[in-house]
């Protein structure tokens, strides 16, 4: 894989103060591959999904989507942000839009999109992720699988490069992770782009093309899953992985 | 008692000179108020900065001393004008500084995870701002502006001693007439509270309106 990159990262760094969060991360995503960051928290893997939408600027290295280094603010940046999409762990729907306004007002006020038609894509995506019939409710009112499931619905109506996951389901239930991972595994199957920070081991092993194992702020291994379950090369991930796989 | 029945123009005038001098100045200060709560959160620094300093001047600056600074000051930079304009121009202003602090409050109640969200999609700033954390901030800011505004009503008494006409200022002629100035008093209290009452309930309206959480 990774022939056709669509995410660059190249010698970046990022400090929040003195703590070092980011030490020369090198990181390539090509079209189409699914990438899982995993770590101990404090790592840095959600300040590295952030980076990549800046939503997290950093102090120094580049990034590039799709060939061009990102843009530092302004209109230039929403553009590239609305062909990046993002679920977040807070699933962040808003709270005083009712779920199909959720979905379809970027599309209306960034992709300029008709009312109507933004409305169908909306409702066809809502179908996707199996909530067609809870479009009238505002989030409040579902659940948080389904409320994230809505995130992602969400991201998908702008036809984004890429998704960017930052542990999306860390705040569910048990019983619910697996409605969300169940649609993250049809989009991975559907050639999305994806980069996914997540503490699910059996997602990583199932949907991902590459794992990340990120430490210290330090990307330590980035190899498929496969290699990196069975045979961990660093004493790190086999810590990691031993304390997590044990229960 | 017959102070009202007697001189119900000179206080009709005055109650209608404290309206419109509320009445514009509201509007100045709540477009101020958002212009200047926008600049406070932007990505820019020196438009940050901008804001920061009016709020911080006006909001400690005495109102009296922000009107002789405007009627007196502005008019020796060869801005002239009718004094009513200046006196809504110094409330309005000043309000501004306040409004600004409560909306801001506001925006700091939206979980920046909305903000987050919206950036996500591609949205601007003012599309952030406009369709996703004020319509939210409003909520929440709708008892503070009230009372800011209410507080506005009656600090407009003070365009009174610009001899601008206002409800307050009414008491000079009438004790000049000789009327009674406890009656003088409670007819222009009467008057002030017909105004304040009057925005609480706009306000309760407001409140019953939006201000539901969901």
């Amino acid at each position: 894989m990774a022939v056709d990159p669509l995410i660059e990262l190249r010698d970046v760094n990022k400090y929040y103060g003195e703590l070092h969060v980011l030490q020369d991360i090198n990181l390539t995503v090509g079209k189409g591959e699914v990438v899982v960051v995993i770590g101990p928290s404090g790592s840095g893997k959600s300040t590295l999904c952030r980076t990549v939408n800046r939503l997290e600027t950093i102090q120094s290295g580049t990034i590039l989507l799709d060939g061009r280094p990102l843009p530092e603010e302004g209109k230039a940046l929403a553009k590239l942000r609305a062909d990046v999409g993002m679920v977040f762990q807070s699933f962040n729907l808003f709270a005083h839009k009712t779920v199909l306004q959720n979905v379809s007002l970027a599309q209306t006020k960034v992709r300029r999109r008709k009312r109507d038609d933004a409305d169908k894509r909306s409702l066809e995506l809502l179908d996707r992720v199996g909530l067609a019939s809870q479009a009238p409710k505002y989030p409040a009112q579902l659940s948080g699988g389904q409320q994230q499931r809505v995130a992602i619905a969400r991201a998908l109506a702008m036809e984004p490069k890429a998704l960017l996951f930052d542990e999306p389901t860390s705040a569910l239930d048990p019983e619910m992770i697996n409605e969300v991972l169940e649609v993250m595994r049809q989009l991975a199957r559907d050639g999305m782009t994806m980069v996914v920070v997540t503490h699910e081991m059996g997602f990583a092993r199932s949907a991902a093309h590459r794992v990340v194992f990120m430490a210290d702020g330090r990307v330590v291994e980035d190899r498929t899953p496969e290699e990196f379950f069975t045979n961990p090369r660093s004493d790190r991930a086999k810590d990691f992985l031993s304390k997590i796989l044990k229960h | 008692m017959n102070v009202l029945t007697d001189n119900f123009s000179t206080y009709g005038e005055g109650f209608l000179g404290t309206v419109e001098l509320t009445v514009y100045s509201s509007v100045l200060a709540l477009v101020l108020g958002f212009v200047m709560a926008s600049f406070r959160v932007a990505p820019v620094g020196s438009i940050r900065v901008f804001g920061t300093a009016w709020v911080t001047v006006l909001r400690n600056t005495p109102l009296t001393l922000l009107f002789f600074a405007v009627l007196l000051g502005l008019p020796r930079f060869g801005l002239v004008l009718p004094f009513q304009v200046f006196a809504i121009l110094a409330l309005g202003c000043y309000t501004s500084a306040f409004i600004c602090e409560a909306l801001r409050s506001g925006i700091n109640t939206v979980p920046t995870g909305q903000g987050e969200a919206a950036r996500s999609l591609g949205m601007t700033f003012g599309q952030t701002l406009g369709l996703v954390v004020l319509p939210q901030a409003f909520r929440s800011v709708i008892p503070p502006v009230g009372s800011t505004l209410i507080a506005l009503a009656k600090n407009s008494a003070i365009a009174g001693a610009f001899s601008v006409t206002e409800l307050l200022g009414t008491y000079k002629t009438l004790s000049e007439l000789g009327y009674n100035i406890v009656w003088t008093f409670v007819w222009i209290a009467v008057g002030y509270l017909i105004i304040t009452l009057a925005i609480s309930a706009l306000f309760n309206v407001l409140e019953r309106k939006w201000g539901i959480a969901r």
